[in-house]
C-alpha cells in the first residue's frame, strides 16, 4: 500500500454516493431506472392502446342489442368496404392531398423569404408568427373561419364591396365542391384546413432552405443559369425533403381531423368524423376502430415513401 | 536513464530499466494487460504501461490509436474490459472517476457554461463542502498559479482559447491530484500560443511535482515535452522510451514513420548498396552530401542517386534522392551547396546512424 | 429572382407578407368580434362596440369551472411530461442500448399519427380494460403527446451539451447525483422549461383527444366546441376565444425566449 499519503481512492458520500458507485459499476441499472418509466408509459399506455384499437377493430357490434361482441371477426372490416364508407375514405384522402399541395405552394415563398432574406428582428418575427399558430389555439382558429365565412361575415362583406359576389355564387354553384354557402361547402372546409396546417408546412421548408448555402445559388447563376432554371435545378430539389417533411404533417393532420369539417363544411363525413360518430352516438366502437386504421395505414405508406426520399433529415 | 552510447538499442532495454524501478516504490499509474473493446473494435488492446511518479509522460499516436481511450480508462470514464489499472499502487477497478485522485484537462476544456471562472475553478472544492470564502481564496490562488488572476469574475464565453485552457488547468489542479491527465491539451491553440504553453506546462509540472500524463497526436509536441513517451498504434503500445529513444531508435517501421519521417531501408535495398542486411531506419538529417568517389572512411555507406525534389524550409533544405528503386529523404542545413533537381548527387552516412528494427 | 443578399424581389416579399397576414388576420378578427354589440349573428362590420361581454363572461360559473379543469389538467400533464420526457431523453442521448431507435420512434408516434387515432386508441383501451372516464383519463391522454414535446426539446439540448461537461464534473469529485444537480440540470433547465411551456399550450387547448377520453368532464376547449356546434351567446364565446389565444400564446413566446439563439423549436409538430 501507499503509505506516504492519503488514499488515492477516498470513499465519499453516504447513501447517494454509494448508489452512484453502483451505477458506475453497473450502468445497466441506471439505464433501467431511466428507461423504466417512459418505456412503461409509451410501451404500455400508448402502444397498448394502439393494440387495443387493433383488437377492437376485429370485434363487431350486435345489430339488435347494440352491444359489442368480443369475438374475432372480419365483419367490421367488410362493412368498411361498403361504397358509402369508401366514399368517406376517398373524400378525406383527396382533401388531404389538395390541402397538402396547396399549402406547399403558399408556404414556399414565406419559407424562402424567411430563410434567405429575413435578418435580425424580421427573422425572429417571421419565426414567432409561424410558431404561434402552429402550437396553439386550434379550436379558436377553426372558429375564426366560422366568423369569416358566415353569410353576414367579413368575406361576403368584402366581396360585395368590390363587386365580386357573382364570382362566389359561380363557385358555389359548381357541382361537388359547391354548396348553399361557403360555410357549408368543401371550399370552406378546404380553406380551414389550409389555414390550420400551413405553419406545419412553412417550418420544415424553411429549415431545408436554411441549409442551402447562398454560394451555391451564386454558383448556379454564375454558370449561366437563369433564375427559373436555378429554382428548378437547385432550390426545388434541395427544398424537397422539407416539403415532404411538411406534407407528413399536413397530410396526417387533415386525415384525422374531425372538428374542422364538423364546424365548417357540408354534412358529408370525413374519416375523423366517421370515427367520432361511430364511437359516440352509434356506440359502434369496433367500426370506429376499423375506420381509424385507415389513416394509420395511409400514413404508414406515406411515411415509407417519405423515408425513401430522405425527408426525415429535414425534421 | 538510457545511455545514448548504445548504438543500436535492443527493444527490451528500455523496459528492463523501468521494471527495475518499479520494484522500489509503486508507479504513479500502471496498466497491466488492459483492454477496452467496444464490441468488435479493440480501442485498447492488451496494454502494459508504467508511469513513474513526477514524470511528464506523453502518449503519442494517430487518431484512433487508443491513446485517448487509455487516458479515459485512467480517469475512470471508461472501464477496462480486461486487465487492471493501479494508481499509486491502489487498484481502481470499479472505482468511479469522482473517487480517484486524478484530474483531467479536457480537449474542449469542458468549462461549465453556467458558472463564472472562479466558480468553475472552485467546483471541486464546492463538491467537497469547502466554505465559500475559503473556496474563493484557493481558487484565486490557483488562478494566480496559471497567471489568470485578473479574469476571476469573467464568464467562460468571454475568454480566449488560451485563457479557457488555463481555467481548465486551474480547475483540475485545485484538487491537488496525484496525477493530472491532459487530453490533447494544446490541440486547439494556434502555433505561437502552443509553443508558449509547452514551456509553461513543463515548468508548472516541475514546480508542482505532480505526475502529468498527456495525450497528443503531434510528435514534435510529444518529443519536446515528455520525459518519456509511449507510442500507440491500433490499440497497442508499440514503443515506450525517452524522446531520444523514440526518435533515434525506433523499434518498428510504424514508429520510424510516425515519429519524424525516417528513411526505411529494406533488406533488399541494403544488399544492393552494400549495407549490412536487415531492416533499418535512417533519419534524413544523418545523410550528408559527400564528394564524388568511393569513401575511404571506415564504417560509412556511400550511394549515388538522382535528385528528385528540393524544398527550401528556412533553416533546412529537404530533398528527395532516387537511389535505384528507393527514394531517400535528406535534410541538410540550408547554407551549404544546393543540390540541383535532375542531377546526380552523392551522399554518405555512418553505419552507426542506422538503427535496426523488428521485422514487422 | 436574384440571389444576392441586398434585398428580396418585391413579388417574393409581397407573397411572404400576404402569407403571414393570412395566418394572423383571422385571429385579429376574433378580437374584434369580442367587442361587438351584435348578439345573434356574425355581422360584419359590427354595428357597435361594447365591453359588456367581458363582464358577462367573467360572471359565468360554467366558464370558470371549465377553465379550472383545463388548467389543472394542463399542469399535471405537463409535470408528467417533464419527468418522463427528461428520463427518456437522458436514456436516448447518453447511452447506446438495444432498441434505442425503436424507443425514439415510439415517442414521436403520438404526434406523427393523427390525434383522432390517439383518441380512439385510448378510448378502445379504456373500454377493453373497463376503465371509467374521469379526470385522470383526460390527463393520461394529454400526457401522451406532451411527453413528445418535452422529449424533443431535452434531446436537442442534450445533443448540444458536450458529454465532457458531465465527465468533468465526475472528474472533479461530484457523484452522479451531484453532477445532475450542479451541471446537468442547470444546462437543461431552459430546454425543459421551453418544452413544458409548449406542452402546457398544447394541453390547454387540446380538443381532439380530449373528446374521446373525457366522458362528462368539460374542459374549456370542450366547452367552446359545444358552443360552436350549438351557439348560445356568441359574443361570450368570442371573449373566451380571445382569452384562450392569449393564454396559449404566452407560454409559446416564453418557450421561444428560453431557447432563442440556440436550437429552434421548429418542426416538432403537434
Amino acid at each position: 500500500m501507499n503509505t506516504r499519503d492519503a488514499s488515492v481512492t477516498p470513499a465519499r458520500g453516504g447513501v447517494w454516493g454509494r448508489l452512484s458507485d453502483l451505477f458506475y459499476r453497473r450502468p445497466a441499472i441506471l439505464l433501467a431506472l431511466l428507461l423504466g418509466p417512459p418505456l412503461f408509459w409509451i410501451g404500455v399506455v400508448y402502444v397498448g392502446s394502439l393494440l387495443a384499437l387493433l383488437v377492437q377493430s376485429f370485434y363487431s357490434i350486435d345489430e339488435f342489442s347494440g352491444r359489442i361482441v368480443r369475438e374475432f371477426t372480419f365483419k367490421t372490416y367488410l362493412e368498411l368496404l361498403r361504397p358509402s364508407n369508401l366514399d368517406i375514405v376517398l373524400r378525406t384522402v383527396l382533401m388531404a392531398a389538395t390541402v397538402t399541395v396547396t399549402s406547399a405552394i403558399i408556404a414556399f415563398p414565406i419559407a424562402y423569404y424567411a430563410a434567405r432574406y429575413a435578418r435580425g428582428w424580421v427573422k425572429a418575427l417571421f419565426f414567432i408568427a409561424v410558431m404561434l399558430p402552429l402550437w396553439s389555439s386550434y379550436l379558436v382558429r377553426v372558429y375564426a373561419w366560422k366568423l369569416i365565412l358566415a353569410n353576414e361575415g367579413v368575406l361576403n362583406w368584402g366581396v360585395s364591396k368590390v363587386g365580386l359576389s357573382p364570382l362566389i355564387e359561380a363557385l358555389l354553384s359548381l357541382p361537388v365542391i359547391g354548396g348553399p354557402s361557403l360555410a357549408f361547402s368543401y371550399i370552406g372546409t378546404f380553406l380551414v384546413f389550409l389555414y390550420l396546417w400551413l405553419p406545419f408546412m412553412i417550418l420544415p421548408i424553411q429549415a431545408a432552405l436554411e441549409r442551402v448555402p447562398v454560394s451555391m445559388l451564386d454558383a448556379s447563376s454564375d454558370l449561366g443559369a437563369r433564375p427559373g432554371q436555378t429554382f428548378r435545378k437547385i432550390i426545388f430539389p434541395l427544398a424537397l425533403p422539407g416539403i415532404v417533411a411538411g406534407s407528413i404533417f399536413t397530410f396526417s393532420l387533415t386525415l384525422g381531423d374531425y372538428i374542422a369539417p364538423q364546424i365548417v363544411g357540408s354534412s358529408r363525413l370525413f374519416i375523423g368524423q366517421a370515427v367520432y360518430v361511430h364511437q359516440g352516438t352509434a356506440g359502434n366502437l369496433p367500426m370506429a376502430a376499423a375506420f381509424s386504421m385507415v389513416p394509420i395505414v395511409v400514413m404508414a405508406i406515406y411515411l415509407w415513401i417519405a423515408k425513401r426520399m430522405g425527408a426525415f433529415n429535414a425534421l | 536513464m538510457q545511455q545514448n552510447t548504445v548504438l543500436i538499442a535492443m527493444p527490451e532495454n528500455a523496459r528492463q530499466v523501468s521494471s527495475s524501478q518499479e520494484a522500489s516504490f509503486p508507479a504513479a499509474v500502471s496498466l497491466a494487460s488492459v483492454s477496452r473493446h467496444f464490441d468488435a473494435v479493440k480501442a485498447v488492446d492488451q496494454v502494459d504501461l508504467t508511469v513513474h511518479e513526477g514524470e511528464f509522460f506523453g502518449m503519442l499516436g494517430p487518431s484512433g490509436s487508443g491513446k485517448t481511450t487509455c487516458l479515459r480508462l485512467v480517469a475512470g470514464f471508461e472501464q477496462p474490459t480486461a486487465g487492471h489499472i493501479a494508481i499509486f499502487g491502489e487498484q481502481v477497478d470499479g472505482i468511479p472517476p469522482y473517487r480517484r485522485s486524478v484530474n483531467t484537462v479536457f480537449q474542449d476544456y469542458a468549462l461549465f457554461p453556467h458558472m463564472n471562472v472562479v466558480d468553475n475553478v472552485a467546483y471541486g472544492l464546492m463538491i467537497r463542502g469547502v466554505g465559500k470564502k475559503e473556496r474563493r481564496r484557493q481558487a484565486e490562488e490557483t488562478l494566480e498559479l496559471v497567471r489568470l488572476s485578473e479574469f476571476v469574475d469573467r464568464e467562460p464565453g468571454q475568454l480566449s482559447g488560451g485563457q479557457r485552457q488555463r481555467v481548465a488547468l486551474a480547475r483540475a489542479l485545485i484538487n491537488r491530484p496525484k496525477v493530472l491527465l491532459l487530453d490533447e491539451p494544446l490541440g486547439a491553440l494556434d502555433l505561437k500560443l502552443r509553443e508558449q504553453m509547452q514551456v509553461e506546462l513543463k515548468s508548472l509540472q516541475r514546480e508542482l511535482g505532480i505526475t502529468f500524463v498527456f495525450v497528443t497526436h503531434d510528435q514534435s509536441e510529444a518529443l519536446s515535452m515528455s520525459d518519456r513517451v509511449a507510442v500507440f498504434n491500433q490499440g497497442r503500445v508499440v514503443q515506450v522510451g525517452t524522446p531520444v529513444d523514440i526518435y533515434e531508435r525506433p523499434e518498428t517501421r510504424f514508429v520510424a514513420d510516425f515519429v519524424g519521417s525516417s528513411n526505411i531501408l529494406e533488406p533488399a535495398f541494403c544488399e544492393r548498396i552494400g549495407a549490412p542486411s536487415g531492416l533499418w531506419s535512417l533519419r534524413p538529417e544523418k545523410i550528408r552530401l559527400a564528394p564524388e568517389g568511393l569513401s575511404d572512411e571506415a564504417g560509412t555507406i556511400d550511394v549515388t542517386g538522382e535528385v528528385r525534389h528540393v524544398q527550401y524550409q528556412g533553416a533546412t533544405r529537404r530533398c528527395v534522392l532516387a537511389v535505384k528503386d528507393t527514394e531517400l529523404a535528406l535534410a541538410m542545413p540550408a547554407v551549404g551547396v544546393e543540390p540541383v533537381v535532375g542531377r546526380t548527387a552523392h551522399v554518405r552516412w555512418r553505419l552507426d546512424d542506422m538503427h535496426g528494427m523488428k521485422q514487422v | 429572382m436574384r440571389f444576392n443578399r441586398s434585398g428580396a424581389p418585391r413579388r417574393l416579399k409581397l407573397a411572404a407578407i400576404a402569407g403571414l397576414l393570412f395566418l394572423h388576420l383571422p385571429l385579429l378578427l376574433i378580437f374584434l368580434y369580442a367587442f361587438t354589440t351584435e348578439e345573434k349573428s356574425y355581422q360584419f362590420p359590427p354595428p357597435g362596440y361594447t365591453l359588456k361581454w367581458f363582464s358577462v363572461a367573467w360572471e359565468r360559473q360554467d366558464i370558470w369551472d371549465a377553465f379550472m379543469l383545463s388548467l389543472k389538467i394542463a399542469c399535471i400533464a405537463t409535470g408528467a411530461a417533464i419527468v418522463l420526457g427528461t428520463l427518456a431523453a437522458a436514456a436516448v442521448a447518453r447511452t447506446r442500448f438495444f432498441g434505442r431507435e425503436v424507443l425514439s420512434l415510439l415517442i414521436i408516434l403520438p404526434i406523427a399519427l393523427p390525434g383522432v387515432v390517439t383518441g380512439i386508441a385510448l378510448r378502445s383501451a379504456f373500454d377493453i380494460a373497463s376503465i371509467p372516464f374521469s379526470f385522470w383519463t383526460i390527463v393520461l391522454g394529454h400526457a401522451t403527446f406532451c411527453v413528445v414535446v418535452v422529449y424533443n426539446n431535452a434531446v436537442a439540448r442534450l445533443r448540444r451539451t458536450s458529454s465532457s461537461l458531465l465527465e468533468a464534473s465526475l472528474d472533479l469529485g461530484a457523484n452522479s447525483f451531484q453532477t445532475f444537480r450542479h451541471v446537468l440540470l442547470p444546462n437543461l433547465a431552459t430546454a425543459l422549461l421551453a418544452g413544458g411551456m409548449l406542452a402546457f399550450a398544447l394541453s390547454f387547448d387540446e380538443v381532439i383527444v380530449t373528446t374521446f377520453t373525457a366522458g362528462q368532464q368539460e374542459t374549456l376547449p370542450i366547452w367552446m366546441l359545444s358552443e360552436l356546434v350549438r351557439p348560445r351567446q356568441r359574443p361570450v364565446t368570442n371573449v373566451v376565444a380571445v382569452f384562450v389565444v392569449i393564454i396559449t400564446f404566452l407560454p409559446i413566446l416564453m418557450a421561444y425566449y428560453f431557447t432563442r439563439g440556440s436550437e429552434t423549436i421548429a418542426g416538432q409538430g403537434k
